[in-house]
């Protein structure tokens, strides 16, 4: 590469809305064959950056430069003219159409007629999966693709244009550690074809693995650029949130009491089979695995949403069947889903009525809901959680995550269950507040709540956890003790590498 | 004030926003255009103008809540019919022959067990094979309409009984008895959507299914009673509207779904559920009537009223998602 002038560059960038400075004069660039990292909390202003480089929103002020020509762009097809490709984070294919029609929607080659090429079609498309070595071919249907292979898809359909700038949101939120491998390797062969990328993540190990600089986003506004080789994960935070995280180890500080959960032998399918665990009053028990090892699903299990195909559960000591989740919230089990938009919040319902949905039926004043005492519940435990929040009148879905997921847990906590399930607690929450998330789980503990937390982030389970479950592929693959577990023995264990099942 | 409550306010109002315009606007333009010259917002033709919203009305009440919840009825017409059809004949039956006016309770009381029990196999068969909503209604609007039809054939059925056409006819307080219906239902559906346990767990599976299982509620059978509802009020209406004209065709009722379903989204309700309000569903009732008696007022002919109320449907619609802060930022297709 001889040339050295940036792929793409941002001048002065300005973007307000009705009483919000969204982006204040955010300048940065990206030079050919260099991934660099964009980060901030949610909020900073990643999201309405990327807008502005799409083409959705237009810049009050300030210029977008690529290959030192300024341009303007009104639509995200325009952005694409110009070599502006995005990598959502939520993938838009078409489930039912085949790979090579998804790459090429909207731009199908035609015969006479308006009648389809399929022959250049299935050849053009063909010759792109060869560059990105991927398993399957032109004709595959989308929907039989694995999460990782329709993010190829994605790439693949970014590589049909002469690409100057390659924006990737979010690209590993839903993929295994080995589909990760496969995308850095897609990523690093771009690098060396001299493509900008711009790489959007919270995984603070993925930067340090793939990027070569990082430009932080604070409040609308650009804090300053870090060259990867040369920085840590504390300064990092630091220009993110203004201070240090602490995601030091934590030992147990207080008494843990007698087993309130106890699983034997559950099995479900070909989801997990043989399950066998505890939990007691006052402990948090982690369970790590890679995405598919079976976790999700015991959890669904548990409260009721799957049906266990052998095994017993054992609430109190008492042997329990848990036929619905209505079932398992009486029986004192409450599960904060992962998919917290998705599957924990109605999100065009208030606040207070989403904390109270569950327990609505038994907070009647006469034939009426007695809202009075819903909003002490809100009250409550919007002070106990410290949620951020106007009032209770405000939306769920005009929250922050972090705010959200206490509002999840919040639901569950007012109704004082004896095993909260929290699966993946931080996930798309931004550091600030993973961190309070995560001192309310271990403040949790500490009241004596029995608590499982699913997480697919190490730091984070080694930090919440009592003990750590490791699974993979359906099986408890081992149980460490907190003193026990190091970086090193919890990553064999969930990748199968060891087999050795000391339980 | 809160975000939002001005624009909420708006969306609200809007209907009752347009109603004032019909009002002037057929007010005005029938002193010029009108065949005669009683003005159009007369006392008698505004309790009239009630009167005749009702049998539609009571159904679209029922039509918010299954809509609120996410669902949708196509069979309320033929629901509306097949009840009707039970009032009547039932009167004739010799069972009950030396009741007397005693029969009018019991024929009312076949009738609504008629729509609920359609209502309850519709809900029943909604949640048991979890088909879409959509498709199970349009199999038994076509069943249940062909149930009509066996019934009696092409044959009006008819049976007119004076007491009950007295009470029918009643005004109490100036308003007729079929208004006092539609009132009484329409308080039944507000306090049911804002005050209800039910209400707020229709709202929260309209808008997120999952999440309401997750929340413990018990989809299944909620849904079920939504359809019981819309059943009994399908067949509510067909008393109210049956025991004043005393016969009823095999044909009556068709288009009533489309009607309903028309006023409810006039009134603001999304089709695909979580929001919606039972008072703007009144609204859309009332706004649907005057539009078609207005224009009877300064002469058009029926043809021209589908017409105009087609192309206003989808002119308020427009407006919405223009007002709308979430229309603005959706795709352009």
């Amino acid at each position: 590469m001889t040339e050295q002038l940036p792929a793409l560059r941002l001048e002065g960038i300005v973007k307000t809305f009705p009483g919000v400075r969204a982006l204040d004069k955010v300048s940065f660039s990206v030079m050919p064959g260099e991934v660099h990292a964009l980060m901030g909390e949610n909020g900073a202003g990643k999201s309405t950056l990327m807008k502005v480089l799409g083409g959705i929103h237009q810049p009050d002020e300030g210029s977008i430069i690529v290959e030192e020509t300024p341009v303007v762009m009104t639509s995200p097809l325009q952005a694409k003219g110009k070599g502006i490709v995005f990598i959502h984070q939520e993938l838009s294919l078409a489930e039912e159409l085949t790979v090579a029609e998804n790459i090429y929607l909207g731009e199908l080659p035609k015969k006479s007629f308006g009648r389809v090429d399929w022959k250049t079609l299935f050849d053009r498309t063909d010759a792109i999966l060869a560059k990105l070595k991927v398993g399957f071919t032109a004709r595959t249907r989308v929907g039989d693709l694995s999460i990782a292979n329709q993010q190829m898809v994605e790439i693949a359909r970014a590589l049909t244009v002469d690409a100057k700038a390659v924006i990737f949101d979010e690209p590993t939120a839903s993929l295994t550690d080995a589909e990760k491998v496969v995308l850095f390797d897609v990523i690093a062969d771009l690098k060396t074809h001299g493509v900008g990328i711009i790489y959007i993540s919270h995984r603070m190990e993925e930067i340090f693995r793939i990027t070569d600089r990082i430009s932080v986003l604070r409040d609308g506004q650009y804090r300053g650029t870090l060259t990867t080789a040369e920085t840590g994960e504390d300064e990092i935070t630091q220009l993110m949130i203004g201070r240090k995280l602490d995601l030091s180890r934590n030992a147990s500080d207080h008494e843990i009491g007698d087993v309130a959960l106890e699983v034997r032998n559950l099995s479900c399918g070909r989801l997990f089979k043989d399950i066998s665990f505890e939990v007691r009053r006052g402990e948090v028990v982690g369970f790590y695995g890679l995405v598919g090892a079976g976790r999700t699903e015991i959890a669904e299990t548990l409260f009721g949403l799957r049906e266990p195909s052998r095994g017993q559960i054992l609430l109190d000591g008492e042997e329990t069947v848990i036929h619905s989740p209505a079932d398992a919230i009486a029986k004192g089990i409450s599960l904060v889903p992962e998919d917290r938009k998705g599957q924990g919040l109605v999100l065009g319902m208030n606040c207070r009525d989403n904390m109270t949905l569950p327990q609505v039926g038994d907070l009647k004043a006469g034939p009426f809901v007695a809202e009075g005492a819903e909003i002490a519940i809100f009250d409550q435990y919007r002070d106990k959680l410290d949620i951020r929040t106007p009032g209770w009148r405000q939306l769920v879905g005009n929250l922050s995550g972090g705010n959200q997921q206490k509002i999840v847990i919040g639901k569950w906590l007012s109704m004082h269950p004896k095993v909260l399930i929290v699966d993946e607690p931080t996930r798309g929450i931004d550091v600030g507040s993973k961190s309070e998330i995560h001192n309310l789980i271990r403040d949790l503990a500490r009241q004596g709540y029995a608590v499982i937390v699913i997480s697919s982030e190490m730091p984070e389970v080694l930090h919440v956890s009592d003990r750590i479950v490791a699974m993979y592929s359906g099986e408890i693959i081992r149980s460490f003790t907190s003193k026990e577990v190091t970086e090193d023995n919890l990553i064999q264990a969930i990748s199968g590498i060891t087999p050795d099942k000391a339980a | 004030m809160e975000p939002g409550t001005l624009s909420t306010f708006l969306k609200r109002g809007a209907i009752w926003g347009f109603i004032v315009l019909e009002l002037v606007f057929f007010s005005v333009a029938g002193e010029f255009l009108s065949l005669s010259d009683k003005a159009f917002m007369d006392v008698d033709n505004m309790l009239l103008l009630f009167k005749q919203s009702a049998p539609i009305g009571i159904i679209a009440i029922g039509m918010t809540i299954i809509m609120i919840n996410g669902n949708i009825d196509l069979s309320v017409g033929a629901t509306f019919a097949l009840s009707a059809v039970v009032l009547l004949d039932s009167m004739t039956w010799s069972v009950f022959a030396g009741l007397g006016d005693g029969v009018i309770p019991i024929a009312w009381g076949l009738a609504l067990m008629t729509g609920v029990l359609l209502g309850a196999l519709n809900g029943l068969i909604v949640w048991k094979t979890g088909v879409d909503a959509f498709i199970v209604t349009l199999g038994s609007m076509l069943g249940y309409r062909g149930l009509v039809f066996m019934y009696h054939g092409e044959q009006p059925t008819s049976h007119l009984n004076w007491t009950l056409v007295d009470f029918a006819e009643a005004q109490f307080l100036g308003l007729h008895t079929a208004t006092w219906f539609l009132i009484a239902v329409t308080a039944a559906g507000w306090y049911l959507t804002n005050r209800s346990v039910h209400g707020r767990n229709a709202y929260a599976i309209g808008d997120n299914r999952t999440a309401a299982i997750n929340a413990g509620i018990r989809v299944g059978p909620h849904m079920m009673i939504n359809f019981m509802i819309i059943g009994f009020l399908a067949a509510l209406s067909a008393v109210v509207f049956y025991s004043e004209s005393g016969s009823v065709n095999p044909n009556d009722g068709e288009l009533y779904e489309l009607w309903v379903i028309t006023a409810v989204v006039l009134g603001g309700t999304k089709l695909t559920g979580g929001a919606g309000s039972v008072l703007s569903t009144l609204g859309g009732v009332l706004a649907i009537q005057l539009l078609r008696k207005g224009l009877g007022h300064i002469g058009a002919d029926t043809e021209t009223v589908n017409l105009v109320i087609g192309l206003i449907l989808i002119a308020v619609l427009f407006l919405d998602r223009q007002l709308n802060l979430k229309g603005r930022e959706a795709l352009r297709i």
